[in-house]
């Protein structure tokens, strides 16, 4: 569990960041988002203290991060940026074990656990340990950024627009990554983002930015359905808010039970998903069926139209 | 086509050496440059023994120059260091502007006739293209680099030696190879203070009107610029190779 209580950071008489005050539960993600210069990168990186705050303290359960030296609270808490940052002198396997080598882990230990991220992340160990970042492909490199961001099993992983430099498809695969790999590894993970859609699928919570201040810390459907701001109506999207609603939920979670005729659609594919496949194939209802391809039941467009009504 | 600057890099360090080894070979390619029967090859001590000399200083000099401004470098890069490098920047400018000749001048008196003020000359010439070449090295890291190195808890001297010097290695070999290369012509000076080296035999040619002197003086030194300047940008090749490719 990270708390933060109070934080604060001016620079002269200019207040960045201002009184935020969040607690994000171990084991889930936390989103920051915001517009440009709204202080999203400075409060992401006063939790690792890149930069020290002005005022208030971080908590990394229930541990002042001021009771130990910065560097060292670093090795304890993963970083992946845009851009990766990967070190360019060495290869990839060196880059992973980083960290891990910072903390003395035996070889045998580094070893191995290179190999697993390699595998987890897939990228072939046998063409890919021993290459150096100028070889690899950007979706690699930053595949590899958070491969050594997670090489010392941080509980902690902070990411600074990770994603920010891939292409759209590239993207969503990356996202997908790492919803699996925080379900494998339980890592806390505070990802800063301005892009509302990103934000909106990989956050459990999402934090609202608005010159330096939070302006709602909440879950995606919360922010929808009760925003404590105009401005995060206006960035969550007046427009679309009833597709961003539908989004959150999945075919799997409301099918009813029996089989129709027509289109079938995965249990897993989100209710925004469903709908737009409906609208293309002209079909008022659509089969649901598990990932195994044994049936869950039915979807139709009124049970759409429901979830998608102002709650 | 690629090995044709190799083997012309053979050819100059073959002639290098053969020369030095055995100079009595070449006399009758230099005879026609003397007269009245004056010695064509220089005879008045052993052209060996001063290049390797020569060389020595060179390269005792470039150590000192190379281990000075690279330290002054990295201090100026440091946030304790950051209001020393108007400073740093102005002692290597004088370094370089003052004519090494001055240097001799006012060294001598201090420190003696020999190989010392010839080294301090040299030194003090030298600083400048490491000085400069490592400061750009050092400032021009890439950021996202030099960010991650910080958010994974490299401690200052870890991210010094782990990242930023291998990154600015091109950048620091560049100034060094430009530095010794600079100062192969320069220590022909320190003769004039009587240091051993190959301004020796150029002296001795001006001072009988020899043009065969001067000439194998000036052709020996500027055979060893060219082959030092090979070498080390082969070194650089080597060393480098995956650096700053991307
Ligand atoms: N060292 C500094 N000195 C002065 N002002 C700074 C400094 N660092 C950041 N700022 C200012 O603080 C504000 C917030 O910066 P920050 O990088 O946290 O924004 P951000 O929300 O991450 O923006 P972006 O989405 O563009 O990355 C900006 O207005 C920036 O100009
Ligand atoms: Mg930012």
């Amino acid at each position: 569990m990270i708390t933060i209580e109070h934080l604060a950071k001016q620079y002269g008489t200019k207040a960045v960041v201002e009184d935020v005050n969040l607690t994000i539960e171990r084991n889930s993600i936390a989103v920051i988002v915001g517009t440009s210069g709204s202080g999203k990168s400075t409060l992401l990186r006063m939790i690792n203290r890149l930069i020290e705050p002005s005022a208030g303290r971080v908590l990394i359960e229930g541990a002042d991060t001021r009771e130990e030296p910065a560097h060292l609270l670093r090795r304890r808490i993963g970083y992946a940026i845009q851009g990766h940052g990967l070190f360019p002198h060495r290869t990839v396997e060196e880059n992973i074990a980083t960290v891990p080598r910072l903390l003395k882990w035996p070889a045998a230990r580094i070893a191995a656990r290179v190999r697993e991220l390699l595998e987890v992340f897939q990228l072939e160990p046998a063409t890919y340990a021993h290459a150096f970042p100028h070889q690899l492909s950007g979706g690699q490199q930053q595949r590899v950024g958070v491969a050594r961001a997670l090489a010392a099993e941080p509980a902690v992983l902070l990411m600074d627009e990770p994603f920010g430099a891939l292409d759209p498809i590239i993207r969503a695969k990356a996202q997908e990554d790492l919803l699996a790999i925080q379900r494998r590894y339980g890592t806390t993970i505070v990802l800063v983002t301005h892009d509302m859609d990103e934000a909106f699928r990989l956050g459990d919570r999402v934090a609202v930015m608005s010159n330096g201040r939070v302006l709602q810390f909440d879950t995606p459907a919360a922010l929808l359905a009760h925003p404590a701001d105009p401005l995060v109506t206006r960035m969550t999207g007046q427009t679309d808010r009833a597709l961003r609603l539908l989004s959150l939920t999945t075919a799997g979670e409301i099918a009813a039970p029996g089989a129709v005729p027509g289109p079938t659609v995965s249990a897993a594919a989100s209710l925004r998903d469903v709908l737009s496949e409906l609208l293309w194939r002209g079909a008022e209802a659509a089969s649901v069926t598990r990932e195994d391809g044994t049936p869950c039941g039915h979807v139709s467009v009124a049970a759409l139209l429901r979830h998608g009504r102002s709650p | 086509m690629k090995h044709g600057p190799l083997l012309l890099r053979g050819l100059a360090l073959l002639l290098l050496v053969s020369f030095v080894i055995a100079p009595q070979r070449f006399a009758p390619l230099f005879a026609p440059l003397t007269q009245y029967g004056a010695p064509p090859i220089y005879d008045q001590g052993n052209l060996l023994t001063l290049t390797l000399a020569h060389l020595g200083t060179v390269c005792l000099a470039a150590a000192a120059s190379t281990l000075i401004a690279v330290a002054l470098a990295i201090l100026v890069t440091r946030q304790s260091g950051r209001a020393f490098l108007p400073l740093s920047r102005t002692l290597v400018n004088i370094g370089q502007t003052f004519p090494p000749v001055a240097v001799l001048a006012i060294t001598v008196p201090l420190v003696g006739f020999g190989e010392i003020p010839t080294l301090i000359a040299l030194f003090a010439y030298g600083l400048l293209p490491i000085f400069e070449n490592t400061l750009v090295g050092l400032q021009t890291l890439p950021p996202a680099v030099t960010e991650a190195a910080d958010g994974m808890g490299l401690s200052a001297r870890e991210r010094l030696f782990s990242v930023e010097l291998p990154l600015a290695m091109p950048l620091i070999l560049e100034g060094i190879r430009l530095s010794l290369v600079i100062n192969v012509g320069t220590a022909t000076i320190g003769s004039t203070v009587a240091a051993k080296g190959l301004g020796e035999v150029i002296i001795a040619g001006l001072l009988s009107n020899n043009t065969a002197f001067i000439l194998q003086g000036g052709l020996v030194t500027a055979l060893m610029a060219v082959l030092l300047y090979e070498g080390m940008l082969a070194v650089e090749r080597r060393l480098c190779r995956s650096v700053r490719t991307d």
